[in-house]
């Protein structure tokens, strides 16, 4: 996929698939193309080239069957402020055409989130509970949430991911969840795409991406050793001792070094920090499809 | 947390995350489940809290636990029985006395060796470290 604003490129030459029935992390920087992503997700914008399938179908060309299919938390939670949630309830319920407004109810009150009360009245974490609930009550296949634990503090996030795992235990919601928090995904997420600079600089199951990789702390000669078994994916140095990312093709690397595993949060700032152009650890090129 | 959340039935475990441990999630309910077994707070016939359960405590992925629970079936350590639940099937042998006692004075005798040897407290440290780590190394990460 390509997407360019006028000339200020978004996405270029993004080749992405994402697998249904996963919990999946978006993360990159902001500017990285996240949000126009997920807004190319939901038919919002026309792709620039390229093409882009949401469950087999284009959501520009056919917003009819998919719209239904995918829920969408846009990152400033956009909820009419004057309304009352009920009211919010019942303008869904009239909106959509798969809606369970029981369920809505329910984890609404579970929370203790007074219906009658206008959104604009609630709190930051009631609100964004408010907005999923919403969302959840399509009964969507997929879900797509651009930063929905920003200004959240800890509680209201810890909640907020209670009820979107809930539902994914209960419903087997494929999610994807834009963030540049890496550490409140970790628990949740098994698939990662890493986006920078409007590119996939990475992308696959969560386990086997730590699997594969390894930080090693060995001498300044230890990198050509290395390279034989493993790809440097970042590396800093003094004039003693070489720190790296690496990516181990198949065999375990053997050497002089220390070798620790990766967490999820220093892979993800590795492939960050690597210098722009550095292509060698592309992900294969998939079909441009995505969601199938 | 979900106001007035509790447990449908009555069960014996809860579980906790060690975000800093470095342990991965599955493999931190697997052992919880496996202590619980070896002190006996878990019996055969306890009922394992439902993936669902777990998940709206905890937050995390749902397939996470029923990762964990299978590798404690492949174990032999519970059972899943369809529409009802996992339980626990086997007991905990108490390791003798005994035993205990022999591996506390092997291991000393050990220490006193590698001291002699010129390590120090932290090399000792990174020796046992990393061989418990490979002794468990079937998850890739710890």
């Amino acid at each position: 996929m390509t997407k360019r604003y006028g000339t200020t490129p978004a996405l270029t030459e993004c080749s992405l698939r994402i697998p249904a029935g996963h919990v999946v992390a978006l993360v990159g920087p902001n500017g990285a193309g996240k949000t126009t992503l997920l807004h190319l997700a939901m038919g919002f914008l026309n792709l620039t080239a390229g093409d882009i399938k949401v469950f087999g179908w284009s959501p520009q060309a056919q917003p009819t069957i998919v719209l239904p299919r995918v829920g969408f938390l846009a990152q400033d939670r956009p909820l009419y402020r004057r309304f009352k949630v009920r009211e919010l309830l019942e303008f869904g319920r009239r909106l959509n055409p798969r809606w369970d407004g029981e369920l809505a109810r329910l984890r609404l009150e579970r929370l203790a989130i007074p219906l009658h009360r206008p959104v604009g009245k609630l709190s930051g974490g009631q609100e964004a509970q408010v907005a999923l609930a919403l969302t959840l009550a399509k009964k969507p296949d997929m879900l797509l949430l651009d930063e929905p634990l920003s200004n959240l503090d800890p509680l209201a996030r810890r909640e907020f991911m209670q009820v979107l795992m809930d539902a994914v235990a209960e419903e087997g919601l494929t999610v994807v969840l834009s963030s540049h928090i890496i550490a409140d995904l970790e628990r949740t997420c098994d698939y990662l795409v890493i986006l920078a600079q409007g590119q996939v600089q990475l992308a696959g199951e969560i386990e086997g991406l730590l699997d594969s990789h390894r930080t090693i702390v060995g001498g300044p000669s230890d990198r050509a050793l290395l390279e034989r078994d493993a790809s440097v994916i970042h590396s800093s140095h003094t004039p003693r001792q070489t720190t790296m990312l690496v990516k181990l093709n198949g065999r375990p690397a053997a050497g002089q070094w220390e070798e620790h595993h990766v967490g999820l949060e220093e892979l993800v700032l590795g492939y960050l920090s690597r210098p722009s152009g550095d292509s060698s650890n592309k992900p294969e090129p998939v079909e441009p499809a995505k969601h199938q | 947390m979900l106001p007035s959340f509790h447990y449908s039935h009555s069960t014996m475990i809860e579980f906790r995350l060690d975000r800093a441990s470095g342990v991965t999630t599955y493999w931190q309910i697997v052992q919880q489940v496996r202590r619980a077994v070896r002190i006996g707070r878990l019996k055969p016939g306890d009922q394992l809290p439902t993936a669902r359960e777990v998940v709206a405590k905890l937050a995390i992925n749902p397939n996470t636990v029923l990762k964990a629970y299978r590798e404690l079936e492949r174990d032999g350590l519970v059972a899943s029985r369809p529409g009802q639940g996992t339980f626990v099937t086997k007991a905990a042998h108490a390791m003798p006395h005994t035993a205990h006692t022999a591996l506390r004075r092997s291991l000393e005798r050990w220490v006193r060796s590698a001291r002699e040897a010129g390590l120090d407290t932290e090399n000792i440290r990174a020796i046992v470290s990393t061989t418990l780590q490979e002794s468990e190394d079937k998850v890739g990460i710890a």
